[in-house]
């Protein structure tokens, strides 16, 4: 793709792009009349020193796992799914509507999975659409996806301002679901095991979001499927030439990459909250196309960027207590600046790292 | 009937006003798509338009002030667009979701820094803001039956960036139109190679539209800062950049059906307003979610071509790679 050599164009120039991106940050931390370096250090202390804060750190990685994971399946059929964010809030509704009817009737060990299904099945369905009509009436997946998400966020509120509403209350919300249908909190089990554990939301879903990053990797490049999906991201044409069935795998990539996304209210809806609040995909379906695109669409990078943007969003939270001038709206800016930087300007260094690598060849 | 007519101008009065912003960034991602670069940035530039007209504003008293630092900064957003889209080729769409997320998370960290008020500017007094504009006559010619009132209530009594908006589309339709400039631009979106072919630069046409784009999305921000609110909220674009998309796409990327696409958005939620809490005889109490969701599911239906078709420009999306 690039004329660089392999280390440079999966190492360095990735390295550069974000070194940049948090340079600009560190100058208007500046600017505003603050250290960067202090900031950072805030940052970096509320992020994993403070007692309970790798807890949060990892809870939020949870949330940037899955939908960074759903951004990057369809990223691979270069299809821009922007709509993690709708399709979360319906993964949020379909665990919900399951844990509202089984609940009571079903022991807990039994609808945790059906919710797990219902919130997969929900954002499944959610993206399928968009999906469909790209690929059998040619309307551009970005503009729907966008529109569905206002959409999802519609529904939400008028289904939990109304029938969904808890009974005796004027806040959107459902009632509490059974102690016993939802995720445990991981300081729970370690606590039962005998391990001292400081309360934090983390809670089982971030071991099932490692087992669907590794559940990614296998499918993206240990299956015939996966070969597929990547064939068509390449060359749509050389794809439709070899025999793939190009509008079935864009349906289908957005399926799997809808209920990834879903599978984010395992953790806020089936973990932390325990019951349906509105607004809780909070912009963390936006982020999820920071996280593939930092990460390389690789389950093991987009780890690794969950965990820094799971970081920035703890970190952050410690701005508000230490500074006056600089607050959690920071992490916002250097998100924005990580997407321009290591997004839409990604290939800016090229030409220059091409020189200077084909003088030293030469 | 006197009354019911005055009723009627008021809520198309209100919903023009609505419609402002639509109307101004519909125009703005007119002219860029129609160029072939994708805005879904809209929403970023009229944010960070709105935070730069209200601070400016608040800090020199004069909304004037405000509105060249918010068409400024608007501008400037375009600029990095067209920087990451022309210059470098990259992806549009992800250009877009920066400029917006940079845009939401710069202006309450701006706001902050500034102010400390939690990321809003102060309110701004009547001496800082577009005040409404009384045409001349408005009065005395108000008693005239049927288009007195029209005269009154709807053309007369709206901001000064209420009026660039309905003017901005005859501006835009002449100069994509009627224009030489014009038909270069078209013809940037849908066949590139033929512009290099006549010898002129593809990059430079694309420039021109998005700064032109910038310009628009920054009157956007300008209306709702200084003119219809008083000081900037976090947030306060809400959305319309995205329902201005909407517009866009739904008016067919022609300007006067964009124009009535935007109006009937606004009047959408000026109804759904108005219909708040109302019970309607036969359907129950309104659906007021689902009004406001119209614009969206219209425009997933438009596109997916259940009844007419919207075509986009050809060349939309797509870098030009110019041949060596």
């Amino acid at each position: 793709m690039t004329p660089l050599p392999r280390w440079v164009e999966l190492g360095l120039l990735p390295l550069a792009n974000i070194s940049l991106a948090f340079l600009v940050a560190g100058a208007v931390v500046a600017l505003i009349g603050e250290s960067p370096v202090e900031a950072m250090a805030v940052m970096l202390k509320g992020a994993f020193v403070y007692d309970g804060a790798l807890g949060y750190t990892l809870y939020y990685t949870t949330n940037f796992m899955f939908t960074g994971l759903a951004v990057s399946v369809a990223f691979h059929a270069m299809l821009f799914n922007i709509g993690a964010e709708g399709e979360a809030a319906m993964g949020g509704l379909g665990a919900a509507l399951v844990c509202i009817a089984l609940d009571a009737v079903l022991p807990g060990l039994m609808v945790i999975p059906i919710a797990i299904a219902g919130a997969a099945a929900f954002g499944a369905a959610w993206a399928v659409v968009p999906g469909w009509l790209q690929a059998r009436r040619g309307s551009h997946i970005v503009i729907t996806t966008i529109m569905f998400n206002f959409i999802a966020a519609g529904v939400l509120v008028s289904l939990l301002s109304g029938p969904l509403m808890r009974a005796g209350q004027s806040s959107p919300q459902t009632r509490d679901f059974a102690e016993a249908a939802r995720l445990p909190f991981l300081h729970d089990i370690a606590r039962a095991l005998g391990f001292p554990a400081t309360a934090t939301p983390l809670n089982l879903s971030f071991l099932i979001a490692l087992l669907a990053a590794f559940g990614v990797w296998v499918l993206i490049w240990r299956t015939r499927w996966g070969y597929a999906l990547r064939a068509v991201g390449h060359s749509e044409g050389a794809a439709r030439y070899a025999g793939i069935p190009v509008p079935r795998m864009v349906v289908v990539a957005m399926a799997v990459s809808g209920a990834l996304a879903g599978c984010m209210a395992l953790n806020e809806i089936l973990g932390a909250q325990g019951r349906l609040v509105l607004n809780f995909t909070s912009g963390y379906g936006f982020t999820g196309i920071a996280v593939a695109l930092m990460g390389r669409n690789h389950p093991v990078g987009i780890f690794f960027a969950a965990l820094l943007f799971g970081a920035l969003y703890q970190g952050g939270a410690e701005l508000d207590f230490e500074f006056q001038t600089i607050t959690r709206e920071m992490v916002v800016l250097i998100q924005g600046l990580i997407i321009l930087f290591s997004g839409a300007l990604a290939l800016m260094f090229v030409p220059a790292l091409a020189r200077i690598f084909r003088a030293r060849a030469q | 009937m006197t009354e019911l007519w005055i009723d009627a101008l008021r809520i198309l009065d209100g919903s023009l006003r609505l419609a402002t912003p639509l109307i101004l960034c519909a125009m703005a991602g007119l002219v860029s798509e129609r160029a072939g670069v994708i805005d879904i940035g809209l929403e970023g530039k009229m944010l960070a338009a709105a935070f730069a007209a209200a601070a400016v504003a608040s800090l020199t008293g004069s909304p004037w002030a405000g509105m060249a630092a918010a068409l400024g900064v608007a501008v400037a957003l375009a600029l990095l667009h067209g920087f990451a889209c022309i210059t470098h080729r990259g992806e549009q769409i992800i250009s877009g979701v920066a400029i917006n997320i940079l845009a939401s998370g710069g202006t309450v960290v701006a706001g902050i820094a500034l102010f400390r008020q939690g990321g809003q500017t102060p309110p701004l007094m009547a001496g800082e803001r577009f005040r409404p504009i009384r045409l001349p006559g408005a009065e005395a010619l108000a008693d005239i039956p049927v288009l007195g009132p029209l005269y009154a209530e709807l053309v007369s009594g709206h901001t000064l960036p209420v009026y660039l908006a309905v003017l901005s589309v005859p501006l835009i339709a002449w100069l994509l139109g009627r224009t030489t400039f014009g038909l270069r631009l078209r013809a940037t979106g849908e066949m590139p190679l033929a512009v290099d072919s006549a010898g002129l630069s593809v990059a430079v046409i694309r420039y021109r539209a998005v700064v032109i784009a910038g310009l628009l999305c920054g009157l956007a921000g300008v209306f709702l800062s200084t003119a219809h609110g008083a000081g900037f909220v976090r947030e306060m674009s809400a959305g319309k950049g995205f329902i201005a998309l909407a517009a866009m796409i739904f008016g067919k990327w022609r300007p006067w059906p964009v124009f009535g696409a935007c109006l009937l958005f606004g009047f959408l939620e000026t109804a759904a307003a108005r219909l708040q809490g109302v019970t309607l005889p036969l359907i129950g109490p309104a659906p007021v979610e689902l009004i406001l969701l119209l614009p969206y599911i219209a425009t997933v239906v438009l596109l997916a071509g259940f009844f007419g078709r919207a075509v986009p420009p050809r060349a939309l999306g797509v870098p030009y790679r110019k041949e060596r």
